[in-house]
């Protein structure tokens, strides 16, 4: 099975500590809504999504709330055993937002409970009513051949299926949720089963075609089982053993999916559709680091399979904009540089007027996101946030709980299908109004003010469990510290570029104190990241040749623990006095203020922009980050041993 | 696989399945000694036997398991 769907990976997996929590949950006061949806936001198996209903059924039975949940009833009614499918459905409605409460008839009584005023359907008062039907509860005769009697057999299904209907219309008034069919994997003929009226597949494609035109503008709403089969492959969906057992309609690895269908269904119902979608751009919308690749180095364009994959999430996008979702835009950049390949790449599909927040800066998202749900006056329960880094995807999950945060794959090429599959805009009907929306949005917006900061940074950093590494320059990191000194723009105090052979020499100048940083986490290893450059400057100082950092570790605060870590060298070193410069270029004004924010003292600037600036060793007391810190290499200087 | 490390993996998943913080398995236990165990779980049970032993059991295997020790054999049988 594709694992994409079987297990549902836009979501994180489930936390070890989930039985643990479930079990708390039945201890705790107050409301369990959000507790409820967090644990239901995970990717869960059967089993697990069993337990989880069977809490949420306990805590109603305690007469519990859970709020903020919205309640909902549903009837469901089948022509096969659902037993394994009812608390699915209640478990994966929370992950929705709504409090469901199921109503299961016996077995097979679809035409009773329908029909019958007081059945146990119609007394109880659903809001919507599931025909979780599927072809073999249908009157189906073959009639190889025979249009007539094709069409003959058709009609009289939607007879049947209107009957349903009208039985529960007149009797609870309840939407009805109709199911398309999935047909059986087995053909008589082949391909000719598609093509020849009364084969199986025939009559089934004609049922599917006839029931969606029934029902599209009727009130009602339709779940395209079918459509869902075909996407994870009839063979897989349907589980002839399983029928043969126990009657049950599909197999039991799909069922955690089916339910997300249900309930993202039932949530829209609700109106509890997702409207706004804020992209991520380096990585994201194009490949590469518009801030260090530049407009000619990032990856998107027709032609190469990198840059082909970030234009399937810009037409994704694209389209998604035209149904009515609002575009956003969220990204660590300078505004100008981020803006750059909108205006002037050629081949970017997205432009600046289809954008209805632009925020670009060096904020955290969560930050960010507050500020354009603001803007669009959207709760953050409308907005869905794409990002590749996993690292921000947990920061925004982490605060901004009601923010929907897809989990996404190593490969490009699946972001689009994966933010697709993930159905954050499923809709039930489609107005004339859609068609508008994002663009009303987008005259009413201006740009978000950052003023208010979301709190807890510091937490999520204690909860990324971090180490850092440092050690002088060597020959196994020199080709990524040339790498990183000749590439990075941004994050770059100097923009000096030096050689190999450069670097080997710096490596070897005793007089020459280095750097190179690695940073692990939570998420994997990200590698080097940061590259230190000091010379002797005036007798007693360090001249910071060099100082730069790679964009992706920025609110880290790494570069509070690089300053640490040389003050640590230069206190053994006898140096009282570490002097910098900021030599501004066109893509580093991220950097301006490096020194102020660590402390050091501004000595003056020039016209050009470029700043000097100064610390003594002895009052330096910068800022500490949590974090675990690993110094090794440096040995072979003997005035390590004084610290 | 040897019959101790199937009955703890075993174990884990009667915990599992039945939602029972702790199960006792011996070979004589069966369905009607566990609570919850009626034959729609019981299906749930074996399905996640299935996946996390990575076996398929035929419907007359399933239909002819008659206690923890049959079902044990069959998965030594296999895994």
């Amino acid at each position: 099975m594709n694992p994409l769907y079987a297990e549902l990976q836009w979501l994180p997996r489930a936390p070890g500590d989930f039985p643990a929590r479930l079990k708390a949950l039945a201890n705790s006061a107050g409301s369990h809504g959000r507790e409820l949806q967090e644990l239901a936001l995970c990717s869960l198996d059967l089993n697990q999504l069993t337990k989880l209903a069977k809490a949420i059924g306990k805590l109603q039975s305690d007469g519990k709330s859970l709020a903020p949940l919205t309640p909902f009833r549903l009837a469901v009614l089948s022509n096969s055993t659902i037993d394994f499918l009812v608390p699915a459905l209640v478990a994966t409605a929370a992950r929705h937002g709504i409090a469901l409460e199921v109503i299961q008839p016996s077995y097979d009584q679809v035409a009773q409970e329908a029909l019958t005023p007081d059945s146990k359907v119609n007394r109880s008062n659903p809001d919507a009513v599931l025909l979780a039907l599927d072809y073999r509860a249908l009157p189906l005769k073959l009639s190889l051949g025979d249009a007539e009697a094709s069409y003959a057999t058709v009609l009289g299904v939607m007879g049947y299926l209107q009957a349903l209907r009208d039985g529960i219309k007149a009797n609870s008034n309840a939407v009805c949720i109709f199911q398309t069919f999935a047909p059986p994997a087995e053909t008589l003929f082949g391909s000719l089963d598609r093509a020849l009226p009364g084969t199986l597949r025939n009559l089934i494609d004609g049922i599917n075609r006839e029931l969606a035109e029934y029902v599209s503008g009727s009130g009602d709403v339709l779940l395209d089982i079918a459509g869902l089969a075909e996407t994870v492959g009839l063979a897989d969906w349907h589980n002839t053993q399983l029928w043969n057992m126990g009657k049950f309609a599909f197999s039991d690895e799909l069922i955690p999916l089916y339910a997300d269908h249900v309930a993202r269904t039932v949530a829209a119902i609700r109106g509890k559709s997702r409207k706004v979608l804020i992209l991520d751009l380096d990585n994201t919308v194009w490949g590469g680091v518009i801030g260090d690749d530049g407009l000619e180095g990032i990856q998107l364009a027709q032609g190469d399979a990198r840059g082909e994959a970030h234009l399937g999430v810009q037409r994704l996008a694209l389209d998604l904009r035209k149904r009515g979702v609002v575009l956003a835009v969220s990204s660590k950049n300078t505004d100008e540089v981020a803006r750059e390949p909108f205006e002037k790449h050629p081949e970017m599909l997205l432009k600046l007027d289809h954008i209805a927040v632009f925020q670009a800066n060096w904020n955290d998202k969560a930050t960010n996101i507050q500020a354009i749900a603001t803007e669009l006056s959207l709760g953050l329960d409308a907005m869905v946030f794409l990002d590749d880094n996993p690292v921000e995807r947990g920061l925004v999950r982490r605060l901004l709980p009601q923010v929907a945060v897809p989990e996404l794959p190593e490969e490009p090429a699946y972001y689009a299908r994966t933010l697709a599959a993930a159905g954050y805009f499923e809709a039930v009907a489609f107005a004339n109004e859609d068609l508008k929306r994002a663009g009303f949005y987008q005259d009413n917006a201006k740009r978000a003010s950052l003023q208010k900061q979301v709190g807890g940074v510091d937490a999520y950093l204690a909860s990324l469990d971090m180490t850092i590494t440092f050690q002088p320059f060597d020959a196994t990191g020199r080709a990524r510290i040339v790498q990183l000194i000749n590439k990075s723009n941004q994050y770059n105090l100097t923009t000096r570029r030096y050689t190999d052979p450069e670097v080997a020499h710096a490596e070897s100048d005793p007089e020459v104190f280095t750097l190179q940083v690695r940073l692990a986490d939570i998420f994997g290893d990200n590698g080097m990241i940061s590259v230190i450059v000091c010379r002797p400057g005036e007798p007693g100082a360090w001249e910071i040749d060099t100082w730069l950092m790679s964009c992706r570790v920025l609110g880290r605060k790494v570069e509070h623990m690089v300053l640490h870590e040389i003050l640590k060298h230069a206190r053994s070193a006898g140096i009282v006095k570490l002097a910098g410069t900021y030599k501004p270029t066109e893509r580093n004004q991220l950097v301006v203020d490096h020194y102020a924010r660590l402390g050091f003292n501004k000595l003056h600037g020039e016209e050009s922009g470029l700043t000097r600036w100064e610390l003594l060793v002895e009052d330096a007391q910068p800022e500490s980050a949590p974090m675990r810190v690993v110094s090794q290499g440096f040995s072979s200087r003997p005035e390590e041993s004084l610290v | 696989m040897d019959e101790p490390q199937i009955y703890s993996r075993l174990t884990q998943i009667f915990e599992d399945v039945f939602d029972a913080d702790s199960i006792k398995l011996s070979p004589e236990l069966t369905a009607k000694d566990v609570d919850g165990w009626d034959s729609i779980t019981h299906i749930r049970l074996i399905l996640t036997i299935e996946r996390a032993f990575k076996i398929k059991l035929s419907t007359s295997e399933i239909g002819k398991l008659e206690n923890v020790g049959g079902l044990v054999a069959v998965i030594k049988a296999r895994a």
